[in-house]
């Protein structure tokens, strides 16, 4: 127990290191005027002007534009897959509704999987579709926070920067080369790194294993480091391939951590504000650190139906205890449940532990966190939904004390609220919406792998995962079917751009106004108290809008299961 | 001329994007789709070529698995990974899927949650086979791990408990004294990274190639055939 509490708080604080670290270098690459060599000649590539300046619409075209070229690349090569090289395995094509999911699960930063890596994908599709669309993905991402910073710090300007010189430095300074360095601790741990697609074995006691390899460690650090969380197996992180000790394991925490605590760093350094930066920082960690003592909690007690029958759950020097369905021995419960609390609260969706079998109240967690969206959040946009309900703070108390609302010296007006709305909004039409739509879609049921409260759970959790861009599921959902894949795709796309694109507005609306100086009607929002009066804002808004829905399914599992009330 | 000067500076919307878009796809792909990948795993298998190839673990110049992988094992006189649901096609017809534990070319999880019947049925009858298996109390409670199965289907590792409760069993089946497994037991725990990460762990595989050569099973391994 108390080493538990050691272990949070040692991975916590080197997290916060690295957010300084990060932060640092984050804003030398936003805000830096020289081009590196390999800069200019993609420049000279692309056919651009590194001095054009965008207004906020053309440089969300442009992130809108080439995200859309780059899906629909991605989604020829997988219907190409038996013509492609590296298949030995000969994996045939995936479906149009199945390839459509894919690529817009991977451009969108989701990652959703509604096939298995195993039996699915060759070699050449690993890299050159999924691995080519989770840099991309994750890159526009952070791109968009970049021109989302960059509008909130300027006044009297009627541009956020130029879309193809922040892409290309994300990738080219961040991106890459820290992929590349993680993937050599990665295979160093044991992550297979071959172009070959298996390695048979014959097991002490005879029989055969098929042991599928691949190129797994670049894989990994980039669906991490990108929060991206596609698996290259089936099984994610759990496999031991993709996370074979508890050093990876917490590499992948941190990976994911990364980028989405150091944005604040970032925006407290770019807009001169640091105590700002600090307080949202300390706002995305009093949720996580909330929300991962529930989970902790909840697995550690472990599953009171499983005790009846014999198991032995309690955590002593010997063995770990709690709920170990569905969970890996080498994590145990104190790594699964940072990992499920990093995993759906940094919006990655990679996973090592089965969410399904998770307990009621550990299985609360990552769905109450995708439905919020803003405990870290994925690269960059996790950060732009923070600033989204900071706005919607100041307006709010703005409207209780009766002055006009201010933000960072900025006046908050009509247009930025509705704005705001539109997003707030947008994310729980599509999560409850499609969820309702398949509660009455009458094949629904066939795809289920529970029955009850639990069922119901994961279908919610299908919709949420998809329109947080997150990507983990309630896994024993089939989810492969032409409905799912239809309406999950679309929810991936809706959830990614009707959030992205009209926060892009506000920058670009806020960035053209005049700076006022701060006067007695204020309210100042670098201080501990705007910290918690966002963190209110946060949970009742998302409590009046999800808790009904969340009622339906973990609450009242939760409560049959104390009472003992199965399902067949 | 200021105007001019703005329109120059802000094309329209769309005007000139077709190439940068168009190029940024394809450009993008090819450096990040497959020179990255093909030119870490030509690092990968120059610094750590062992475990580039998956960790296989060879004895008398066979593969017999990956180090980091679990493998199925059956017999008595073996320590006994967890259960794992992972699934494979049935030899008598390709189109459907059977129980294939640890198949490591598809792993799969029960995913069945914590209200589930299925779930409560099948760990009963884990624990009643566990307890019978290991001459345990009809009353005994047994180690979770060993009666839950993993999320990968291809945990390699038991828990310490697990593995002291299994030592009885196995000394008795291959005529060993209780204190000499023990001792394998403990030379074979792996502790916690840095004190901190994980959890005390043993993995099966490792442990049963040990006790192989400690003293070799009755059967020949390539006699067994499933």
């Amino acid at each position: 127990m108390l080493s538990t509490m050691l272990e949070f708080a040692v991975i916590l604080g080197l997290m916060t290191g690295l957010a300084i670290l990060m932060g640092k270098w984050l804003t030398r690459v936003f805000t830096g005027r020289n081009h590196a060599l390999a800069e200019r000649a993609t420049y000279r590539l692309l056919g651009i002007d590194p001095t054009e300046t965008m207004g906020w619409a053309r440089y969300g075209s442009a992130l809108l534009l080439s995200n859309a070229a780059m899906m629909l690349l991605g989604y020829i090569v997988l219907r190409l897959q038996g013509f492609m090289p590296l298949n030995p395995l000969e994996l045939s094509a995936q479906t149009p509704d199945l390839a459509f999911n894919t690529a817009a699960s991977f451009i969108t930063n989701t990652n959703w999987q509604a096939y298995s890596g195993e039996t699915s994908l060759s070699n050449f599709s690993q890299m050159a579709v999924i691995t080519f669309l989770m840099f991309v993905g994750a890159t526009a991402g952070v791109v968009a926070a970049a021109g989302f910073i960059r509008g909130l710090s300027r006044s009297n300007a009627a541009d956020i920067g130029n879309f193809w010189v922040d892409f290309t430095r994300m990738l080219y300074r961040v991106m890459l080369p820290l992929c590349f360095g993680m993937a050599l601790v990665y295979f160093w741990q044991g992550m297979p790194q071959t172009l070959s697609s298996e390695a048979l074995a014959t097991t002490l006691e005879g029989a055969q294993q098929q042991l599928i390899v691949g190129a797994v460690a670049s894989f990994e650090s980039i669906k991490h480091i990108g929060t991206n969380g596609g698996g290259f197996f089936s099984m994610n992180a759990a496999h031991p391939f993709e996370n074979p000790t508890p050093l990876t394991n917490m590499l992948h925490i941190l990976s994911m951590l990364l980028i989405p605590s150091a944005l604040t760093y970032t925006f407290g350094s770019m807009l001169m504000r640091r105590r700002q930066g600090w307080v949202f920082f300390g706002t995305f960690l009093v949720m996580f650190v909330g929300f991962l003592s529930i989970v902790y909690t909840a697995e550690q007690s472990g599953n009171p139906l499983l005790t009846r029958v014999g198991a032995d759950q309690v955590l002593s020097a010997t063995q770990s205890g709690g709920n170990m369905e569905g969970k890996e021995l080498r994590f145990g419960i104190a790594d699964t449940s940072l990992f499920v609390t990093t995993t759906t609260g940094a919006t990655t969706g990679s996973v090592n532990a089965m969410h399904d079998s998770l307990t009621p109240m550990g299985g609360f967690v990552p769905l109450a966190q995708m439905m919020l969206n803003c405990v870290f959040g994925g690269d960059g946009v996790g950060f732009i939904n923070l600033i989204q309900y900071a706005l919607l703070t100041v307006f709010l108390v703005g409207m209780m004390i009766g002055r006009s609302p201010e933000f960072l010296g900025k006046k908050i007006e009509a247009r930025e609220i509705k704005l705001v709305m539109l997003s707030v909004l947008a994310h729980p039409v599509c999560i409850l919406g499609f969820t309702a739509l398949a509660a009455l879609w009458p094949d629904t049921l066939n795809s289920l792998n529970n029955q009850g409260p639990h069922g119901f759970s994961e279908v919610l959790y299908a919709y949420t995962s998809g329109t947080a861009n997150n990507g983990s599921a309630f896994a024993g959902l089939n989810a492969n079917t032409p409905f799912f894949n239809t309406t999950i795709g679309l929810a991936m796309l809706l959830g990614r751009f009707f959030t992205m694109l009209p926060m892009l507005a506000v920058a670009g609306s806020l960035a053209m106004k005049k700076n006022i100086p701060a006067g007695a009607g204020t309210i100042p929002t670098a201080t501990p108290l705007f910290m918690f009066l966002v963190v209110f804002v946060v949970l009742v808004v998302g409590g009046l809008t999800f808790l009904p829905a969340l009622a339906l399914g973990p609450l009242v599992e939760q409560l049959q299961l104390l009472t003992g009330q199965t399902y067949k | 001329m200021t105007q001019v000067q703005t329109q120059t500076k802000m094309p329209f919307l769309f005007v000139g994007l077709l190439r940068p878009v168009l190029i940024s796809a394809a450009f993008f792909m090819l450096l990040t789709g497959l020179a990255y990948p093909l030119f870490t795993t030509l690092v990968a298998n120059v610094l750590f070529p062992f475990q580039a190839r998956g960790s296989l673990v060879e004895r008398d110049g066979l593969v017999i698995g990956s180090a980091v992988i679990g493998q199925h094992f059956t017999r008595a006189e073996y320590f006994q990974g967890r259960p794992s649901m992972t699934l494979g096609a049935d030899p008598l017809d390709p189109s459907k899927s059977v129980a294939q534990p640890y198949n490591a070319g598809s792993s799969g999880a029960s995913n069945l949650g914590p209200t589930s019947q299925k779930l409560i049925d099948a760990v009963a009858l884990r624990v009643d086979a566990y307890r019978q298996q290991n001459g345990l109390a009809a009353d005994a409670q047994v180690p979770v791990d060993a009666v839950t199965s993993s999320a990968s289907g291809l945990d390699p590792h038991i828990s310490v408990a697990n593995a002291q409760i299994q030592v009885s069993r196995v000394a008795r089946l291959r005529h060993l004294p209780e204190a000499d497994l023990l001792k394998l037991v403990n030379a074979h725990t792996e502790q916690r990274t840095f004190g901190l990460l994980g959890e005390p762990r043993v993995n099966v595989l490792q442990l049963n190639l040990a006790l192989d050569a400690l003293k070799p099973a009755h059967q020949p391994p390539l006699a067994a055939s499933e």
